[in-house]
């Protein structure tokens, strides 16, 4: 090929740009741990089960936010039948109010920032 | 044919420089917009549409304005409109896209753009506005674009083109009357609700678009080879003349109804432009001057003697240019806020970062109206005629 | 490879009715987000509207309690710059309020005293008709809704509205919140922002709170649609005007003195 010596080289640190997200983490330590949101509640039971909140948890505050402000319906039936208010923070923070500790910990891991806080207040904190 | 835009003279490259670092530091400035909010502009509560939307209206009038050269060569093929006709379609190119940009740095959600195409909402007019502009720029893109690499392979164009120059004639018009709509709906705001918002919209449009192209045409005719004709530029004169003289009525027909029936609803708005209401007249001296432009502009482009020297016309050109831009853009969003819906006179008057932002906005639409423009004038210099 | 162009428009179709796929696994699978119902304890009416008496509103007085107890409960921000001010509920002078009803041998005082003004929850709300994107419209129990999540901060509904009722957050509201309320979001700057009916209230079961911080009855809320509501018998009674009536737009607000 013509102009291989530039070429070649060149190739190789496109390739390793465009792949930088998959081995950045990797290659600066940061991500050489598994995320370990902390619990510190009362309550013996999410709305759902663990693995269907993990997966879930997005799109059911997606859903709730056009259940609750554009339809007015302010219920929300969980798989088990149980019945709850649909609000983040009357509801999921009352529990999970501990947002650097749980809530942060796995959104800084995978590097997201919903940007709900904006205006959902999260609550203080309690005192361990 | 894009390569064409990247080769040029020194003086060329040192445009596009130029033009390039006033788009950066319009958009630095844009950054800090998105950081602080909307704040940092002169806007307020009571007048919350400003020089953002000012440019925006206006330049929806000069993107319709390539209807007034293409339609007197592709319906009634008048020939010596052959090579404006593409200059014409990029200035609407560029003109959209300038318009679309001062909207969505008007926007307090950018990120939330696309909103628009996800949950259309067919009653506003903001909606099928972003609509109409959307066809209009592709419509423009493509026949452009088409037309110029037809005569670059020297053949005629494709078929398919044809309707879609047919097409682009009405649409030029529905842009700026859906734009217009955008105001002339508003009961809460007497200063707009008007029928001949439409009307003075397209009259001003086909006034300032046809002369700021009178100027870039006389600009190229010194720097490049290029010379669309002197019939076409005088053809041109007369398209601004008549589109002026209409303008200039209708703003006067809005002067009688107003100040005729006195109803103080409406008249008060009138009132803060070229007289100043309870002592506050910022907008006065530039409501006067864009008069005055008008007047100057008339009488140079009346006259035939003037009107066909190129030295005159240029004047008068960049009068009716600035007279318009003064009139529709600040002397027609300003005062609709003034008074307020409480009768609260709160005045407007943009901050630096929102002018800078503005002015990177307009080094953007040049900078894009020069690479374009290139590739036709290479176009046209390289096919003999 | 060659590929005619009627072939490549055939496989083109078929790859784009691939994206039916996981919506169709979606729904078969059930893996949907569950269903919510309708509150059973909220207010619930046909036609929410509001009776202001304007001569038991004591504003003059300088009584401001249910401005503050709407602003605190909502965290309305306290902008110290006027032009970016944000308030839901406010006093102008009456002439102000009133432009249509005032004149030069109005009663004495009439034309100073301080009118509460709010959204008017119009019946034909022109707000509603602007919004590109629905962030703002009419429920059906007449309330005229904000969705935060959804408005682009366009303004265009502030232009539209002919009583100057919306206020649009042109910096961050967070710093100017003395204390902010947990249980009710902030908002976020670059969006509009107006009073709500308190619906997250009615929802609750709760009068909206302006209504109920009034120590002199001054503001009622009912139902238009309720012969028998206290809203109707005080328009029956007394002599009732609403702002910029020959608009069209039908508030839902409505002043009696």
């Amino acid at each position: 090929m013509y102009n291989a010596d530039k070429i070649i080289p060149a190739l190789i640190i496109f390739f390793l740009l465009i792949t930088l997200p998959f081995w950045y983490s990797w290659a600066s330590g940061k991500a050489a741990y598994a995320p370990e949101p902390e619990i510190i509640t009362q309550e013996k039971q999410c709305l759902e089960t663990k693995q269907w909140m993990r997966e879930k948890h997005m799109d059911l505050l997606t859903e709730w936010k056009e259940s609750a402000v554009r339809q007015g319906k302010r219920t929300y039936v969980a798989r088990d039948g149980r019945e709850y208010e649909i609000s983040l923070t009357a509801t999921c923070l009352r529990c999970h109010s501990n947002k650097a500790e749980f809530c942060d910990r796995c959104h800084d891991y995978v590097g997201t920032k919903p940007d709900c806080w904006h205006c959902h207040t999260p609550p203080e904190a309690p005192a361990r | 044919m894009l390569e064409k835009a990247l080769s040029g003279g020194r003086r060329y490259r040192g445009w596009l420089v130029f033009l390039g670092l006033l788009t950066v530091l319009g958009l630095i400035f844009y950054l800090r917009q998105l950081s602080y909010g909307l704040g940092i502009t002169g806007m307020g509560r009571d007048v919350s549409w400003g020089l953002y939307i000012a440019n925006f209206t206006f330049l929806v009038g000069v993107a319709a304005s390539a209807v007034m050269v293409v339609l007197p060569y592709y319906l009634h093929n008048h020939q010596e409109f052959r090579g404006i006709t593409v200059l014409g379609e990029f200035l609407a190119v560029a003109a959209v896209f300038m318009a679309v940009s001062f909207v969505i740095v008007d926007l307090g959600q950018p990120s939330r753009l696309f909103y628009l195409a996800l949950y259309p909402s067919p009653s506003s007019l903001l909606f099928w506005d972003m609509v109409v502009l959307a066809v209009y720029l592709l419509l423009n893109i493509v026949i452009g674009w088409t037309t110029l690499d037809a005569e670059h392979k020297a053949e005629p164009p494709a078929s398919w083109v044809k309707p879609l120059i047919l097409l682009s004639i009405p649409w030029a018009i529905s842009i700026h009357t859906v734009t217009a709509f955008i105001y002339s709906g508003l009961g809460a705001r007497p200063f707009w609700l008007t029928a001949l918002l439409a009307p003075r919209f397209l009259a001003s449009a086909f006034a300032s678009g046809p002369a700021l192209l009178i100027i870039m045409c006389l600009i190229i005719r010194r720097a490049t080879k290029f010379d669309p004709g002197k019939l076409a530029l005088e053809r041109v004169g007369q398209i601004v003349t008549y589109a002026m003289i209409v303008n200039v009525f209708f703003l006067l027909m809005e002067f009688f109804t107003v100040f005729y029936s006195k109803i103080p609803e409406h008249a008060r708005h009138f009132q803060y432009l070229l007289f100043g209401l309870e002592g506050k007249a910022t907008l006065v001296p530039w409501m006067w001057t864009s008069l005055l432009l008008a007047a100057l502009a008339l009488t140079l482009l009346i006259n035939p003697g003037t009107r066909r020297r190129e030295a005159t016309l240029a004047v008068a050109c960049l009068a009716v240019f600035l007279s318009i831009w003064l009139d529709k853009g600040l002397g027609l969003i300003v005062p609709g806020f003034i008074p307020s819906p409480l009768g609260e006179i709160t005045e407007y008057w943009p901050t630096a970062p929102e002018a800078l932002i503005t002015l990177g906005i307009w080094a953007l639409g040049f900078l894009i109206v020069t690479l374009l423009y290139k590739v036709a004038i290479s176009v046209s210099e390289e096919t003999p005629a | 490879m060659k590929v005619s162009r009627r072939g490549f428009l055939r496989l083109g179709g078929l790859a784009v009715l691939g994206l039916l796929i996981r919506p169709a696994f979606d729904s078969w699978s059930g893996n949907g987000v569950a269903r919510s119902s309708a509150a059973a304890r909220g207010l619930v009416a046909k036609k929410w509207a509001m009776v202001i008496d304007l001569s038991a509103c004591l504003t003059s007085d300088g009584c401001r309690d249910c401005i503050e107890a709407c602003h605190s409960v909502h965290n309305v921000p306290a902008l110290t710059n006027p032009k970016h001010e944000v308030k839901w509920l406010w006093k102008v002078p009456y002439a102000a309020a009133f432009p249509d009803q005032e004149h030069a041998f109005i009663a004495a005082g009439l034309r100073e005293t301080p009118s509460l003004v709010l959204c008017n929850h119009c019946e034909r709300p022109p707000c509603v008709s602007v919004c590109p994107t629905r962030a703002t419209w009419q429920r059906e129990d007449g309330i005229v809704m904000m969705d935060y999540h959804r408005c682009i901060g366009c303004r265009y509904c502030m232009a539209a509205c002919p009583y100057g009722a919306r206020s649009f957050n042109w910096v961050n509201p967070r710093p100017f919140i003395a204390e902010i309320e947990p249980g009710f979001p902030t908002r976020t700057r670059g969006v509009v922002e107006k009073c709500n009916f308190c619906e997250e209230r009615l929802a609750q079961g709760l009068l909206p709170a302006c209504v109920e911080a009034c120590p002199h009855q001054a503001l009622v809320f009912g139902d238009l649609a309720n012969p028998d509501s206290e809203v109707r018998r005080l328009l029956s009674s007394r002599y009732s005007i609403r702002r910029k009536p020959g608009l069209g737009t039908e508030p839902k607000v409505y002043y009696i003195r």
